[in-house]
């Protein structure tokens, strides 16, 4: 827990850009305070107005570096204790379709297509798939199969059995879990 | 996790309604927790309360903007090991002392170890994964993501 990676959003610094955005960038990696005016709070701090905090925020979220403001949950603590990492064997002309298919299903929280690394790895397709309990997220993945008619694809569900190192602290990242890819 | 806690937090009908708003995201307004408390009908107080609580018992581990790690120019990668059952303690160990590594999870197939690499920049992961190589002895399976394919960002509760 609390393992401070070395990516971090207060150094994606572009030439000549002001201390006050690096400031609020490195503010912001603390997580928005839990006040009725946050970005009035965070201006404060970082030597800015409340307009400025929001048309920067609103910048970086129109390019990309923020994905999104929101809330990171720790599933474990949520009782979603089971997690598989589902991993399907597609035909590449096939990926790209059955992969938006599966990000379309509401119990499927992360979809990526990733390298095959044959002879010992045949998956090309990866999916999380979370649920309070394994039995369930079973089930789940079989309701999935039957209805996007992947019966014919060979996939496997990988279950976690233990989190030896979990991401937490200052700096979350939406494309890679928190409790989502990895647990 | 200390040992005082229970392992499942406990959630009133209420949490589960702001959780589940609040991981569509917070709209970029001056007065933002009033927006949402008002959507949820309660008050902006509530909301604050709530949501200090749900920090503290660990329910959420971060409240605040989510970043793109490639936008900020860094590597990730997705990579795993296959660690013969009696070494697997030593391995652990082995991989977690690079602080590339972000999560570490044991998964049940013969690639037992999976692990997340975050760097710097993307030429980082080479390094990191030689790295990796030379403490654990082991072949790293690099699986860099190729294709995202989008999910809606929401696990109700």
């Amino acid at each position: 827990m609390n393992t401070a990676t070395p990516l971090s959003l207060e150094a994606a610094r572009s030439p000549g850009e002001p201390d006050a955005h690096r400031r609020l960038r490195a503010l912001l990696e603390q997580g928005l305070p839990l006040t009725p005016r946050p970005w009035q709070a965070l201006a404060e701090q970082a030597g800015m107005t409340e307009e400025e905090v929001m048309a920067c925020v609103r910048r970086w979220q129109a390019e990309g570096l923020i994905k999104r403001l929101g809330l990171v949950l720790r599933h474990r603590r949520l009782g979603i204790q089971a997690n598989a990492m589902v991993v399907w064997d597609v035909p590449d002309e096939r990926v790209a379709l059955v992969g938006r298919r599966l990000a379309r299903e509401t119990a499927v929280t992360l979809c990526y297509r990733r390298p095959r690394r044959l002879p010992d790895w045949p998956y090309n397709l990866f999916c999380m798939i979370h649920g309070t309990r394994r039995d369930r997220v079973l089930s789940e993945l079989a309701a999935i199969v039957e209805r996007l008619g992947l019966d014919d694809l060979e996939h496997r569900a990988l279950f976690s059995t233990h989190a030896y190192r979990q991401c937490g602290g200052r700096y979350a990242r939406e494309d890679e879990p928190r409790d989502r890819l990895a647990p | 996790m200390t040992a005082l806690r229970p392992d499942t937090a406990a959630l009133d009908a209420a949490d589960r309604r702001i959780i589940n708003r609040l991981q569509e995201g917070l709209p970029l307004v001056e007065a933002p927790f009033a927006t949402v408390a008002a959507e949820l009908g309660i008050s902006e107080g509530e909301l604050l309360y709530r949501l200090e609580l749900l920090l503290r018992d660990g329910v959420l581990s971060r409240f605040g903007p989510m970043y793109h790690a490639e936008r900020l120019g860094g590597g990730l990668t997705l990579a795993a090991l296959a660690v013969p059952e009696v070494d697997f303690e030593r391995a652990t160990e082995a991989v977690n002392a690079f602080p590339e590594v972000a999560h570490n999870y044991r998964r049940e197939h013969e690639l037992n170890m999976w692990f997340v690499l975050a760097t710097e920049t993307p030429e980082r992961i080479p390094e990191a994964i030689a790295g990796i190589e030379a403490a654990t002895g082991l072949a790293v399976y690099n699986m860099p993501k190729e294709e995202e394919f989008h999910v809606r960002l929401h696990l109700p509760v």
